[in-house]
């Protein structure tokens, strides 16, 4: 692989949303996962749980494109190529759960025939027609989604870690916010 | 990459992982990540199997009724209906609400007995239940809940769980044990008050003629902004004769005499009801749905429901709706009553698991239903 004309970092607006979107899919991982245990605290989550889901879908769409249409930065040298379709893969698995997540939620309200409430009297229509068993098949996916997005989200920040920490490879720098120029840490120490 | 390079940073690797350091930080990934794992699944409940969850609340409706494929864990047995609101539009000084603005809006609704058996015989001492869904434009829904008792029994989650199990059959013996009920009373001088209250309103002889009362406080916000605590009942149209005394004898009480009464009433002529909201005054409980407030409160006449059209589960769609009490539009807010929350997702396990089962016919059946 060559990295001559690779920019050294993901377009700015790339690298803003990665962060943005961290920040948020964490808090959203962990209000789903409480909210479904509580009783005291299921309404006011979900309540957040809905507006949420939807601008991390609209987030996701912008960083999608944003993706499609600048230049990702090359791997760092230390990354084999086995390694290379794994990390693809991963970053693949990620954006697609990121669209499918919210799209489930969204379509596992309608199909189970309740108003999709944002905030006041904001509503979504229906992405899919009133379906009992249809919602109960899209309940269980968004569960199992939102659980391999956890898995996935634990796999990248160790991958990220054991790069930047113990190999020292500088493939965090990809993805900083600020401005890095050359690729590669090593020198850094 | 060649081989060369690729030995390079085998090399670079090796020395890395020899280091103390390197060892250390590996240590501390591995920490960082299983603490990330561990609060995921603390916040999920995995760590106290044994503390009062949605789900754990509908599993004691399931251990004491069994599971009843296709039916509500509670208030299983029941009859859908549709109709409208009228607005008079004296709702609207204390909600901004669309429903309140003067004019017509449709409305689904169910009938139904407590309990999570959906073939039991009807009696007249079995709480009795008024679900109605307002359907707003733009796709806003106000969903309610009511029953025919004034107050509730309890005020917080973990006593309902309690009281339950207290007031239910035992699954083993069929029988309720007295014991418990008086054990719990005792604990709990606040339900034995509000069986007093309740007892004081005694049922009436049917559906048609029964007024439902939403139980839980609500908040009320009108255009400026102002927030009102508010209780909701439906008074009924229909003049309320006395209850029945009990019979085990079928020709005398059919064992859905409750459901023929009501639809032969609605196929005769439409039953109608008044919204009556009940305006709370700064100070009255809105955290305990078992306190009645002062019978002085203001009462606004918001409107008339009317049901005209009666169908069974079989063929509604109207058993697909999850009656969810804080399904709300703009102008309603849930108050700070712990049940409400609870309700809402106790509610929605018990849609979750019903809606993908195989659905089981109801006793209410389309040819009950046009008969």
């Amino acid at each position: 692989m060559s990295n001559t004309k690779s920019p050294a970092q993901f377009a700015l607006l790339s690298r803003i949303l990665h962060w943005l979107m961290a920040a948020l899919l964490v808090a959203m991982l962990f209000i789903g996962v409480s909210m479904v245990s509580s009783l005291g605290d299921y309404h006011g989550l979900l309540a957040i749980h809905r507006p949420l889901g939807i601008l991390i879908l609209i987030l996701a769409a912008i960083r999608l494109a944003t993706r499609m249409f600048t230049r990702a930065p090359a791997l760092p040298r230390s990354i084999l190529q086995p390694e290379q379709y794994v990390a693809k893969a991963s970053e693949v698995l990620l954006y697609t759960l990121f669209i499918a997540l919210p799209l489930v939620g969204w379509g596992m309200l309608s199909a189970g025939h309740y108003p999709i409430v944002m905030f006041g009297a904001v509503h979504l229509p229906p992405i899919l027609p009133a379906k009992p068993a249809l919602y109960a098949t899209l309940r269980e996916t968004h569960t199992i989604l939102a659980y391999l997005l956890f898995l996935a989200f634990l796999a990248h920040l160790s991958a990220v870690l054991f790069h930047t920490l113990i190999l020292r490879d500088g493939l965090l720098n990809r993805m900083v916010p600020w401005p890095v120029r050359a690729a590669g840490g090593e020198s850094r120490g | 990459m060649n081989t060369r390079e690729s030995n390079q940073l085998t090399e670079l690797t090796v020395t890395s992982f020899e280091s103390g350091r390197s060892l250390g930080r590996l240590a501390g990934i591995g920490a960082l990540i299983a603490v990330i794992a561990g609060l995921f699944l603390l916040a999920g409940g995995w760590f106290t199997p044994h503390a009062l969850t949605p789900k754990a609340i509908i599993n004691t409706f399931e251990r004491l009724n069994g599971v009843h494929s296709g039916f509500r864990r509670n208030h299983a047995k029941g009859v859908c209906v549709t109709g409208f609101f009228e607005s008079n539009g004296q709702g609207q000084a204390i909600s901004r609400a669309r429903v309140f603005v003067p004019g017509r809006v449709s409305i689904l609704g169910r009938f139904a007995l407590a309990g999570g058996q959906p073939y039991a015989a009807d009696t007249p001492q079995t709480i009795r239940s008024l679900a109605i869904l307002f359907k707003l434009p733009d796709g806003e829904e106000w969903r309610t809940a009511m029953v025919n008792i004034p107050i509730f029994v309890v005020n917080t989650p973990k006593e309902f769980a309690e009281f339950l199990v207290a007031s239910s059959p035992d699954p083993a013996t069929g029988k309720v044990n007295p014991a418990a009920m008086s054990a719990f009373l005792a604990q709990h001088p606040e339900t034995a008050a509000a069986l007093k209250v309740i007892g004081r309103h005694p049922f009436s002889s049917g559906f048609g003629d029964s007024p439902y009362y939403a139980l839980n406080a609500f908040r009320f916000v009108n255009a400026n902004g102002d927030s009102t605590p508010v209780r909701w009942s439906v008074v009924p149209d229909q003049t309320l004769a006395p209850n029945q005394a009990f019979s085990p004898n079928p020709a005398r009480m059919g064992k859905n005499y409750l459901f023929d009464a009501l639809i032969a009433q609605i196929h005769a002529k439409p039953l109608g009801w008044h919204l009556i909201l009940t305006v709370g005054q700064p100070g009255d409980p809105t955290a305990d749905a078992a306190l009645q407030w002062p019978p002085d409160r203001q009462q606004i006449d918001a409107g008339t429901v009317t049901f005209n059209s009666i169908e069974s589960e079989d063929t509604s769609p109207i058993r697909d709706i999850n009656f969810d009490p804080l399904v709300l539009p703009d102008g309603i807010r849930p108050s700070d009553d712990p049940l409400l929350s609870a309700r809402s997702a106790a509610y929605s396990v018990s849609f979750t698991r019903r809606e993908g089962e195989r659905k089981e016919p109801s006793a209410i059946s389309t040819s009950e239903v046009q008969k």
